[in-house]
């Protein structure tokens, strides 16, 4: 069955590529460090679940060790310039947009056409397998089209690694954090101060700290899933649902929507919020957040009192 | 009490500049033997878990196409295809993008676009285009910044009103860990006053933006 295989042996053999590439490429001051990080990550999606738990936590602080001590740059190996591009894009037309939307049409086309074979792929994987044939078409369409060198597509899907840089793992450190949290009981200790910090009997006092826990706790996790299920415990349940007799799906899911406007507000949601400015070399790492803080206070806000006004109709 | 440490050293872990990954590896450290875990059985939850969430990096596959298209002049077409278009601005254009990015998100296509995928090849050198027209000078943060944020917005309050994705999931699992049974699809139909909300407070910010170039120029 094609499932999670597939995708992860596609994402493996390219980090194998980038890393080859950071490598051999002398003009990065810092290449092998570059190189010892996509080594690991291949490695993780090559042979992940062959290596065993405590062989997975060797590897994450192999990559810890190598973000930490700032042995990653970015890479040196040269690319066409703003004159070269301008002329190629007047040339090619907007034929140029085509490869860019094969991804998306194959992720659509497949979505649909993979759920007429539960048995050939992984019902589950559906979107990413699809996406993953997309990827390989377009990039299929780019080799036929623009006959660059083999190895001409890694290295500028590289140059955007490397601004990309340690934060691309940083979203999986931090669901491992919270396994690791799990594991220690954190939850239960934040909800019970989030549960004495309510005034007796008051509902407008619970509503406020679910929503806002939710969004808090969110912004120190970089992720609404770990906030949820302890701010449901300490708050929801007990209080909301068990006193004052909300609507348990409302409550459910609004509170959620309220961690996601924590997620708008907060640096550690890097593939949100740092990898978007990487990604487009912005001066100010933390623009992407000062763009959304305006959108997401109000949201919140709008979600507290839709908790207020739908929960307990 | 003691196992909020952790929680202690990612905040001052991030106000003091420290290297994130190596923040989070601590406050997992810190955490674990807080709690009287075992560091060996520490590194294996995180190493485990880690595996378990590579989902999460897959993305970046699609990075080796976005760069060889770039290469021959993908973000220069998407910015003369704006300037090209009368009528086109920054606010219609953002808005136009929310909406496509709510709405499939809504049908469970949440990759189909993103930050890589489609904001740094066309989203945001089209509106950098657009803006340009309307007088914003060249090379700011502000306006990429904005087509970034969003894509965010869009994805956030519209990807809950689609039955099986991942949150919708575990608020289903959680709910039923209290013995509350519930259906995703009711789940999720509470989802859609909030994605109105976001389009009324997100798509108003950028139709005032509109607004504000108008008048300046």
């Amino acid at each position: 069955m094609i499932g999670t295989n597939f995708i992860y042996t596609v994402a493996g053999l390219m980090f194998a590529g980038f890393a080859w590439l950071s490598a051999t490429d002398r003009g990065n001051a810092k290449r092998f460090g570059n190189a010892g990080f996509y080594a690991l990550l291949s490695g993780s999606f090559l042979f992940g679940d062959r290596i065993g738990d405590l062989g997975n936590g060797v590897l994450v602080l192999g990559l810890v060790a190598i973000a930490g001590t700032g042995a990653m740059g970015r890479g040196a190996r040269g690319t066409t310039g703003a004159i070269e591009r301008q002329a190629e894009a007047a040339r090619r037309g907007n034929r140029l947009f085509l490869p860019a939307l094969v991804i998306p049409a194959t992720a659509l086309l497949g979505t649909l056409a993979f759920k007429g074979v539960p048995a050939l792929v992984d019902p589950k994987q559906i979107t990413l397998v699809a996406l993953t044939c997309g990827v390989l078409l377009a990039l299929a369409i780019g080799y036929a089209w623009f006959r660059p060198r083999p190895a001409t597509p890694f290295a500028e899907g590289l140059r955007l690694m490397d601004s990309v840089g340690w934060a691309a793992v940083l979203p999986q450190m931090l669901a491992s954090l919270g396994a690791v949290f799990a594991l220690a009981g954190v939850g239960q200790v934040v909800g019970g101060i989030a549960g004495a910090a309510i005034p007796a009997g008051s509902l407008i006092g619970a509503v406020l700290v679910y929503a806002l826990g939710m969004a808090a706790f969110t912004m120190v996790m970089g992720n609404a899933f770990a906030a949820f299920p302890v701010m449901f415990a300490a708050v929801a349940m007990p209080l909301l649902i068990g006193r004052h007799h909300g609507d348990p799906a409302v409550i459910a899911a609004i509170g959620m929507l309220a961690g996601f406007c924590g997620t708008l507000m907060t640096p550690m949601a890097a593939n949100f919020n740092l990898v978007p400015a990487a990604l487009l070399d912005l001066k100010d790492k933390s623009a992407v957040i000062r763009a959304q803080i305006p959108t997401a206070l109000p949201l919140l806000a709008v979600n507290i009192a839709l908790l207020y006004w739908l929960g307990f109709r | 009490m003691l196992v909020l440490a952790g929680i202690a050293v990612i905040v001052a872990g991030f106000l003091l500049r420290f290297n994130p990954l190596l923040v989070v590896a601590v406050s997992a450290l810190v955490t674990g033997l807080a709690a009287g875990i075992d560091p060996l059985a520490i590194l294996a939850a995180f190493g485990k878990a880690f595996n378990a969430n590579r989902f999460v990096s897959a993305i970046y596959i699609v990075l080796p196409v976005i760069g060889l298209l770039e290469r021959h002049g993908l973000q220069e077409r998407a910015r003369s295809a704006i300037a090209g278009l009368r009528g086109a601005t920054v606010g219609r254009l953002l808005i136009g993008y929310l909406l496509f990015r709510q709405i499939t998100s809504a049908l469970g296509l949440t990759s189909i676009a993103g930050p890589a995928q489609s904001v740094r090849p066309l989203v945001a050198p089209m509106a950098e285009a657009a803006a340009e027209r309307q007088g914003v000078p060249p090379g700011g943060d502000a306006i990429p910044a904005l087509a970034a944020a969003t894509d965010n917005i869009g994805l956030f309050f519209g990807e809950d009103i689609f039955i099986a994705i991942g949150s919708i999931l575990l608020m289903k699992g959680v709910l039923e860990g209290y013995g509350i049974t519930i259906q995703p699809l009711h789940l999720s139909l509470w989802a859609i006053p909030t994605a109105i909300a976001a389009l009324l407070i997100h798509g108003g910010r950028l139709w005032w933006l509109d607004r504000r170039l108008a008048r300046g120029a």
